[in-house]
């Protein structure tokens, strides 16, 4: 019998199964950063003076910052003029009306991703806003969101069609000035998704959009905008794959959630973008920035993510809960194998009184890969009553990964209850032999211990995706146990 | 059915197992008594396929077939299972979950047609009313949480469902109170039915009060020292195990 530390390693070895590169004759910009190609990206988007401007000034305060060095992830600097801005696939020039003027091979590589768009839209009921590479394909459903005043559009159209929305809450969670990958995705987005729900409305359909990044050295820049009025109720699902390639690529998206008085947003994300091969070469760099803003009393936002893919993913669905007792909940499951390297977590900020925050986190290391959970509970002075349970917990598969943990709480109200939770354990032989004695096969018996540690957070994910995410991890974990 | 012929294992460079023989045949139930330390659970392990047991001589042959070159999940394939002395906590895995996975698992290595989840829960029904098993148990993760005494019925529920044709139980009456020891080894006695084997390592005769053996084997220092019929255990519940040892060694 072959050494079982061995057979893990084998295990977790496997191919990335959505590395593919479609044929698509892109519309792209050639490399480098400026004024003049930002006013290039604004001019073919066709957008108004306002928004320009507002670029124009996010790139002025990107010149003045430097990248962030902190986080436990170590990769050779990016050179920024090297990186193409803008690609947009040829057929989006004319907007299809309908699945038979989309390009074939678009629809072919959503085959290939298992997400056939005319099935998705008449099985799972879920209106589909694509976006590949960079400018939005195909939206469904619009029409009956439209019905009950629910917007949701690709990023350039709300910017068109609803600009008052757009000025009023763009850059209102994150500011272009919050951190460099901020700053520099408000320069450059490419596009994205906008979701308005109307005061007291609760959105007949979960929302989703899927990524891909599919041009060669293409940084992709996304902004999504989600605005939940008082008393409305949203739940959004984004998924992300990418195919195979050779070049790091950067990905940096700004999501900014708001939620008003007694408004609810919960947002899921299954992401898999291209990990790079074993060695480490390719793969995506995901600087994300993400947040959502409890504005409004009674207000609840949820982030749920199963991160698996990316070599480099440095990402902290945060919440600020400034309403009075608004909630905040992060469920994340965190996989890493081979090289890839990840410095996730979230930030709970307690301002208004009686907030309330979960956190769960569960990492999986393992290869040779980094798996760091940051997390921070900052409670305000004024944040009366606040309380904060965190869990988080890193399982490790193999000798040769690591698993980290770095949580900072800041309490500055003495009436306020923290938790923290946290433990670190190996996959244990006693269970995989238990596991396999009663006539399991091994590989089915990792997956089997990987998905029971991941349970808590996949049981907050939507059905449809939470079988998907399973599939995922599957994946991900499956290898050439002989 | 089972043969154990000169079966040397050794843990970590150091010899437990020196030329153990021992043949169990259909619907006999033998029991495997001896002091701390002998290789009694080394036995049940090595029998079971756990790694970090090395077998450096000897064969084990169940039904015509080397069992030692079989994976773990083979040898449930081929009708062995072992009954944990501890059994293991795996946490978010649903107990009828991974049940039904074993179950589907030794089916279609024996290329018969895996169940469908209707099929599985009527099986599962009767097995638990026999058994005496909290219908509660069944949806919680795997034995996590359980007692000591839930832990070790859930075994024997596992087992009356996987249906082996070798029952392997490693120290089943340990942490039992008399209860508990009682509904298990009626459990274990319901499937008894005159085909199937059992193995049943115990420290003490009492289990053996409850599950009568046909044979009973003295374990010490790594081989079988001594054998005979139930009521040898009944001697070594008198008179211990040390004037065997030197019966041994004289």
């Amino acid at each position: 019998m072959a050494s079982n530390a061995q057979d893990v390693a084998e295990f977790v070895d496997r191919h990335y199964e959505a590395g593919f590169v479609t044929d698509i004759e892109s519309d792209t910009v050639a490399p480098g950063l400026n004024e003049d190609v930002i006013r290039l990206i604004s001019a073919k988007k066709e957008e108004p003076e306002w928004m320009l401007e507002w670029r124009l000034k996010a790139f002025a305060r990107w010149k003045t910052m430097r990248e962030p060095n902190w986080a436990h992830v170590h990769y050779p600097p990016i050179d920024f003029q090297a990186i193409s801005y803008y690609a947009a696939p040829k057929s989006a020039k004319d907007r299809p009306q309908s699945l038979d003027e989309v390009d074939p091979k678009l629809l072919e590589t959503y085959k290939k991703l298992g997400i056939p768009l005319e099935e998705q839209m008449m099985l799972a009921g879920v209106a589909v806003d694509a976006v590949f590479d960079s400018v939005s394909v195909h939206t469904s459903f619009r029409g009956k969101l439209a019905e009950v005043g629910v917007i949701f559009c690709s990023f350039s159209e709300a910017v068109r069609e609803h600009p008052e929305l757009v000025r009023k809450y763009l850059g209102s969670v994150v500011p272009v000035t919050d951190n460099y990958y901020a700053a520099l995705n408000s320069a450059v987005f490419s596009d994205g998704s906008f979701v308005y729900i109307p005061k007291g409305t609760r959105c007949p359909m979960e929302l989703s959009t899927y990524f891909r990044i599919n041009a060669m050295n293409t940084g992709q820049f996304e902004r999504t905008l989600v605005i939940a009025d008082e008393g409305a109720y949203v739940s959004y699902l984004e998924g992300c794959t990418a195919p195979m390639r050779d070049e790091n690529q950067l990905h940096a998206a700004v999501v900014e959630l708001v939620a008003l008085d007694d408004a609810s947003i919960k947002y899921s994300t299954v992401q898999n973008w291209y990990p790079g091969d074993a060695e480490g070469r390719g793969g995506i760099y995901n600087f994300v920035t993400k947040r959502g803003d409890c504005r409004g009393a009674r207000s609840k936002i949820s982030w749920t993510q199963v991160e698996t893919g990316s070599a480099i993913t440095w990402k902290y669905p945060s919440c600020i809960l400034k309403g009075e007792n608004s909630v905040g909940e992060f469920y994340s499951v965190a996989l890493t194998n081979n090289l890839q390297q990840a410095d996730t977590g979230t930030k709970m900020i307690h301002l208004g009184r009686g907030t309330r925050s979960t956190i769960v986190s569960k990492g999986i290391s393992a290869g040779r890969s980094q798996n760091a959970y940051r997390g921070l509970v900052r409670i305000a002075a004024g944040a009366e009553g606040a309380r904060n349970y965190t869990q988080c917990d890193s399982l490790l598969l193999g000798s040769q990964c690591g698993a980290h943990t770095f949580p900072y709480i800041e309490c500055k109200n003495p009436s306020a209850v923290v938790e923290h939770e946290a433990s670190t354990s190996k996959i244990s032989d006693d269970q995989l032999f238990y596991l396999r004695s009663r006539g399991i096969k091994q590989e089915d018996a990792v997956n089997m211990v990987v998905n029971g540690f991941c349970k808590e957070v996949f049981k907050e994910l939507p059905m449809e995706f939470a079988v998907e995410a399973q599939k995922l991890l599957g994946i991900s974990l499956e290898g050439a146990v002989g | 059915m089972l043969e154990i012929k000169n079966l040397h294992v050794e843990v970590a460079g150091t010899e437990i197992l020196r030329g153990l023989n021992l043949t169990i045949g259909a619907g006999e139930t033998h029991a495997i008594m001896g002091p701390n330390g002998s290789g009694k659970s080394t036995l049940s392990h090595v029998l079971a396929g756990r790694e970090g047991y090395t077998v450096t001589a000897g064969s084990v042959t169940f039904n015509g077939k080397s069992l030692l070159d079989l994976e773990p999940e083979e040898r449930a394939g081929e009708g062995v299972f072992l009954a944990f002395q501890y059994p293991i906590e795996i946490p978010g895995v649903n107990n009828v979950y991974m049940l039904k996975a074993a179950l589907n698992g030794i089916r279609s290595y024996r290329g018969e047609k895996e169940l469908s989840a209707v099929e599985f829960l009527k099986v599962v029904k009767a097995r638990v009313k026999a058994i005496g098993l909290d219908d509660s148990l069944l949806n919680r993760p795997v034995n996590s949480g359980f007692s000591g005494g839930e832990k070790k019925r859930n075994e024997i529920f596992q087992m009356s469902v996987l249906e082996p044709r070798l029952a392997i139980l490693d120290e089943t009456d340990s942490g039992l109170d008399i209860d508990a020891l009682k509904t298990v080894s009626e459990g274990v006695n319901a499937l008894r039915d005159g085909k199937r084997s059992f193995m049943v390592i115990t420290h003490y005769q009492r289990l053996l009060d409850y599950i009568v053996p046909d044979h009973v084997h003295v374990l010490a220092k790594g081989r079988i020292i001594k054998s005979g019929p139930k009521e040898l255990a009944l001697e070594l519940e008198a008179r211990g195990y040390d004037w065997l040892l030197e019966e041994a060694a004289a």
